[in-house]
């Protein structure tokens, strides 16, 4: 078993002593408490109050627990905060594409659609804000399965409801696909959820690499798909390209 | 050949913005720094014009270098900005005078009252399409003539220079003291309030009726024209266009006939609708300004109606209330509640806008009881930006006699899809988003593409216009009516709140 990590001692010392007393604390009171040398203590600060488990007070530079750490257990990334932050690189998507694009996360065993981009050809489409597709039957389903190991259990230990031919319907095929999801960094569905139609998607990480959703593409399966069934690498590398992009922008 | 670019620096009230586009319109790559807003007195609002021209030094390069795109392959820049805030600097130093006054600031009400007593105050309107009121330029910058010790010497020696931002910038990336030019477009120069609307020159009766010295204001140009290139910060990109950010947005959403109209969503929000070669004087409280001008070719006029306060409301919802950590979670919170529980906020902070005119209107929040919640303050602030755009589309309608079938939309606000719900079912019409949201800095980009031979014509750019989203209007008429009954109540009783200060305030 390899040894503990210095760093994270630290800062969970540095936790532990702002969760107590007055809650605020200077740099210098921290650092003599922890016997840490102040540069240290300070870099410690930094990280912590870029992940939000830190706050400084702008007036007096003390630094408190952050509101982040008191919703540890609930979502951490907003919905419509994560709308927000990827509208720009959804847009790019689906003008290099040409195809709809859809940007989900999890909820309560479906994934909830939090933006929707029409298909670049202005013919007559219909926001799909707000809709729940299931998890297991869609590109954007599978990439949250794909690196939530309890969703996953979960959604296996359910029926996996048949909504066409093609879809997964075995726990063991499912976990084969997931496998095969973490090793491509993408997935993909066809005619799985609804005939005709297929779905490519990639992951969006929040800094540290926490998957916070999915951003992926979809539509008639000869648009999605080469005439031998396989998803069209251009696509992929589309939205492997905006996910990562929306993913910096979460870390900006 | 490798491929190439158009660059767009869209200088906003909160940030700057520097976006790179690639042929076909889509983005490439986006650097983004905000600068800090001051508000050292009530009313005041104050920015540091060498911090916002330092993000633009940081930002060029750093677009660049994230799009992996070299200086030569940029084939022009497009420049748009905030309008209207006013920016006074020396000529041998490039220091500015002062913080410049920014567009929503009211501090020179008194002095608009004063100058509303004046015989020829009837001209004004007539020779620059604006009403008088605290927004606009040449009252911000009387007040720094008057207000900073020696200011006015300096001007009426030609020491000091004049401008929005657009000419801070391109003074500065042309080479500041070493030569840098001093231009503005002529959609900047209708917002100050010192242009004729018909000659788009300097008026002589303006600059004498705000007393300012002609000698400090810059060249007006056409919106897209080669002004030069920069020496400074990334050498060698050809300036091809400035125009101010709404302006630029009615450029970007490509309304470029008659009758086509836009409505952007940012700090405020602002609907102009494009009215070709015509002047058109408003009845009912819209400005009458410049669209665009190509460089070559007549002004295209427009019609606008101005809102001073909406995303800035969700701004302060969250940074002076902290009710909201981040302002996407305006919605969040709004969805906790099915509607606003009698609950109104109307957000005049710096009076109202179009298109009641009110410089003394002051905020308020109307209807609580200990029912209301935090989730239908939400409510309220969000419907407050739906209410306010009915009426100046209302406006609109008044003054052409058209009603309207459809709004086109956007600005950072579209991200909000409760908002662009809450607007569609207030107008009664569709809502659409094109398919760039950044449309600023689109327009900026196609005036700019435009002017260096990218694109070859409007009609081209107009091809590259897509729908990404389209809210359709669900609320029952009945209900929209009482709603809006309920709205204009609420507006009517933040009119009149202002008071002259006392004197003894005056001295100080």
């Amino acid at each position: 078993m390899p040894g503990s990590i210095q760093s994270i001692e630290r800062a969970a010392a540095v936790l532990r002593l702002l969760a107590r007393g007055s809650g605020h604390h200077g740099l210098a009171e921290i650092s003599a408490s922890l016997g840490l040398p102040k540069g240290t203590a300070h870099g410690i600060l930094r990280t912590l109050q870029r992940v939000e488990f830190v706050e400084q007070d702008h007036a007096t530079g003390r630094y408190r627990l952050g509101a982040a750490l008191l919703h540890l257990g609930t979502s951490y990334l907003d919905a419509n905060e994560l709308r927000s932050r990827s509208i720009n690189w959804s847009d790019t998507l689906a003008a290099r594409s040409g195809q709809e694009v859809r940007i989900g996360m999890h909820l309560d065993g479906a994934v909830l659609v939090v933006h929707h981009v029409f298909r670049p050809d202005d013919s007559m489409q219909t926001l799909g804000i707000g809709a729940m597709l299931p998890l297991h039957a869609t590109a954007l389903g599978k990439v949250l399965l794909a690196y939530d190991a309890e969703l996953s259990d979960f959604a296996r230990r359910r029926e996996l409801t048949s909504l066409t031919r093609r879809t997964i319907v075995t726990p063991a095929a499912l976990e084969r696909v997931l496998a095969e999801v973490r090793a491509s960094g993408w997935a993909s569905e066809s005619e799985e959820c609804m005939p005709g139609e297929a779905s490519i998607a990639a992951p969006i990480r929040a800094p540290g690499g926490l998957v916070v959703g999915a951003i992926g593409v979809s539509g008639a399966v000869d648009r999605i798909c080469d005439p031998a069934g396989r998803p069209k690498p251009t696509l992929v590398r589309h939205v492997s390209f905006a996910a990562e992009a929306v993913s910096r922008e979460l870390a900006a | 050949m490798s491929q190439r670019f158009v660059m767009a620096i869209d200088q906003g009230t909160t940030s700057t913005r520097c976006i790179l586009f690639d042929h076909n319109a889509r983005l490439v790559s986006v650097a983004q720094r905000e600068h800090r807003q001051y508000y050292p007195r009530p009313g005041w609002v104050e920015q540091d014009a060498v911090e916002i021209w330092r993000n633009v030094d940081r930002i060029m390069p750093q677009a660049l270098r994230d799009g992996e795109i070299s200086p030569d392959q940029i084939v022009a820049l497009g420049i748009t900005n905030q309008r209207e805030t006013a920016v006074v600097w020396d000529r041998h130093t490039g220091v500015p005078a002062a913080r410049t006054i920014v567009w929503e600031d009211i501090r020179t009400e008194e002095l608009i009252a004063e100058l509303r007593e004046r015989p020829d105050v009837e001209t004004v309107r007539e020779r620059c399409g604006l009403p008088l009121a605290t927004y606009f330029s040449a009252p911000k910058l009387r007040w720094l003539l008057d207000h900073t010790p020696g200011l006015r010497d300096r001007a009426e020696r030609g020491e000091v220079l004049f401008g929005t931002m657009d000419s801070w910038l391109i003074w500065n990336l042309t080479g500041g003291v070493n030569g840098g030019l001093h231009v503005t477009d002529v959609t900047n120069a209708s917002r100050t309030m010192l242009m004729n609307l018909t000659t788009q020159q300097w008026d002589a009766e303006l600059l004498s009726f705000f007393d300012i010295p002609a000698r400090m204001l810059p060249e007006i140009r056409p919106s897209t024209e080669i002004h030069g290139r920069t020496t400074r910060v990334v050498p060698g990109i050809r300036i091809a266009a400035a125009l101010g950010d709404q302006h630029a947005a009615l450029f970007g959403q490509t309304c470029f006939a008659r009758g086509e109209t836009k409505c952007t969503y940012g700090t405020g929000s602002f609907l102009l609708m494009n009215t070709g070669t015509t002047l058109v004087r408003s009845n009912h409280g819209l400005l009458t300004t410049i669209g665009y001008q190509i460089g070559g070719e007549p002004v295209t006029y427009a019609l606008e109606g101005s809102i001073a306060v909406t995303g800035s409301l969700v701004q302060w919802f969250r940074d002076n209330l902290g009710l909201i950590h981040s302002a996407p979670e305006i919605e969040t919170l709004a969805r906790t509640v099915t509607d606003n529980g009698g609950c109104y906020i109307v957000p005049a902070f710096s009076g109202l806008f179009a298109p009641h005119w009110h410089s003394e209107a002051r905020g308020i929040i109307v209807g609580l009881t200990s029912y209301i919640t935090k989730g239908h303050l939400a409510r309220a602030v969000l419907e407050a930006t739906a209410w306010q755009t009915r009426e100046v589309v209302d406006a609109m309608e008044a003054d052409l006699g058209v009603p309207s079938s459809v709004l086109k939309v956007d600005g950072g606000m579209t991200a909000d899809h409760l908002l662009m719900q809450c607007i569609a079912d207030v107008l009664d019409v569709p809502v659409m988003r094109p398919m760039v949201a950044e449309t600023v800095s689109l327009g900026a980009a196609y005036a700019a593409g435009l002017a260096a031979g990218y694109w070859p014509d409007l009609e081209g750019l107009r091809r590259n216009w897509h729908l990404a989203a389209r809210w359709i209007p669900q609320m029952d008429p009945g209900h929209r009516e009482e709603e809006y009954e309920n709205w204009k109540r609420a507006v009517e009783l933040t009119f009149g709140w202002a008071r002259p200060r006392r004197a003894a305030d005056r001295i100080r």
